[in-house]
């Protein structure tokens, strides 16, 4: 019986060793926004309030200024859309391995967050009960993120110097994943084991039609432009190798 | 605001997001209808919408202004490096918010 919990549990160093990173950048980003969220006038319940509910880093940072200007369900609704818009495509490509996962399914699409969706999309350890080792990372890092920001809240009040440009954490955090992807893109490329274009052309199509789109279409918009056009190059890339796969 | 007001906006938010999030487990809830396009964006998509999100991080920099540019150029620059050279997540993130940070009060 002893055995058999502590196997059942064997999985657990595993799993809050990989979400070491998520810990260390949830709780900083997550003070940064608390320390945001104090700085516009909201106290401790609020923030810990957005971050439960909401739980979306970005979005939370887009709310503090929704939430310090008039109110506007409209503009609420369309910035929620576009800066979330992304988690779409989370969902899309965890289909298949959230499909058997019974009870614990809600709360893993809930919280399906950026730095979750990097954690689970490669999928499970195999010594691991997949669904068990999905809930453990998704609570852990909503943890992490709960408590940083809580964390910010407080120490907000007490910090006695301007914590002006903090908010670039949100930045170097999408700075160190885009670095990442290019190393492995890289890696992958000079061993020979995927061509140029299909390593590294996703994150130059990702960047390329954003400054493309913030240029033509405006600071506003950019966002939706940007994925419209992601997708129909996405498409037109998918049906030139479809074809090649048929002639071949 | 009055408080009613942050509550709806804070719930509005959390509303839309819960219904992105949803949306796709709901509306290929048969796996064999997905589309085989729907698939071969797996892991493309993601690595092009995390490059995307990185440029809308630096939407509001102005790169006619040095005032404005260098501290986000250096701040991104130094975060890539630092995290070139030793692959820690947390040193890359803080150092380069650190960088940033002491930029904007300089230049």
């Amino acid at each position: 019986m002893k055995q058999s919990i502590s196997k059942r549990f064997a999985f657990l160093p595993g799993a809050i060793k990989a979400t070491i990173p998520v810990m260390a950048g949830y709780i900083f980003l997550g003070t940064a926004y608390g320390i945001t969220m104090r700085e516009s006038g909201f106290g401790t319940m609020w923030t810990l309030l957005v971050s439960l509910l909401v739980y979306a880093g970005s979005m939370q940072f887009a709310l503090v200024g929704l939430l310090c200007a008039a109110f506007s369900p409209v503009t609420t609704v369309l910035m929620t859309l576009m800066v979330n818009a992304r988690h779409l495509f989370y969902g899309l490509s965890m289909l298949q391995p959230y499909r058997h996962t019974g009870k614990a399914k809600p709360y893993l699409i809930f919280s399906l967050t950026d730095e979750t969706y990097s954690l689970v999309a490669n999928g499970a350890p195999t010594n691991a009960d997949s669904t068990c080792w999905f809930l453990t990372v998704s609570a852990l890092n909503q943890f992490y993120w709960v408590l940083g920001s809580v964390l910010g809240a407080v120490l907000g009040q007490v910090i006695p110097f301007d914590m002006t440009g903090i908010d670039f954490a949100m930045t170097a955090l999408f700075t160190v994943i885009v670095t990442e992807q290019a190393v492995n893109a890289y890696q992958a490329w000079k061993a020979g084991k995927q061509p140029f274009v299909e390593a590294f052309g996703p994150a130059l199509l990702g960047a390329g039609a954003t400054m493309v789109c913030l240029v033509t279409v405006g600071k506003q918009a950019f966002l939706i432009a940007a994925m419209v056009m992601m997708l129909i190059c996405f498409y037109v890339m998918f049906r030139r190798e479809e074809r090649k796969g048929a002639n071949e | 605001m009055s408080n009613l007001q942050i509550l709806l906006t804070i719930l509005i938010a959390a509303a839309v997001t819960v219904f992105l999030r949803f949306a796709p487990f709901v509306i290929f809830r048969d796996e064999t209808k997905v589309p085989a396009f729907i698939r071969w964006l797996g892991n493309r998509l993601p690595m092009a919408v995390m490059a995307m999100l990185l440029v809308y991080c630096l939407k509001d920099v102005s790169f006619s202004s040095a005032s404005s540019s260098i501290p986000a150029l250096v701040g991104v620059a130094a975060t890539v490096l630092l995290h070139l050279w030793k692959k820690q997540m947390i040193l890359s993130i803080a150092g380069g918010t650190a960088v940033y940070m002491l930029l904007i009060r300089l230049l």
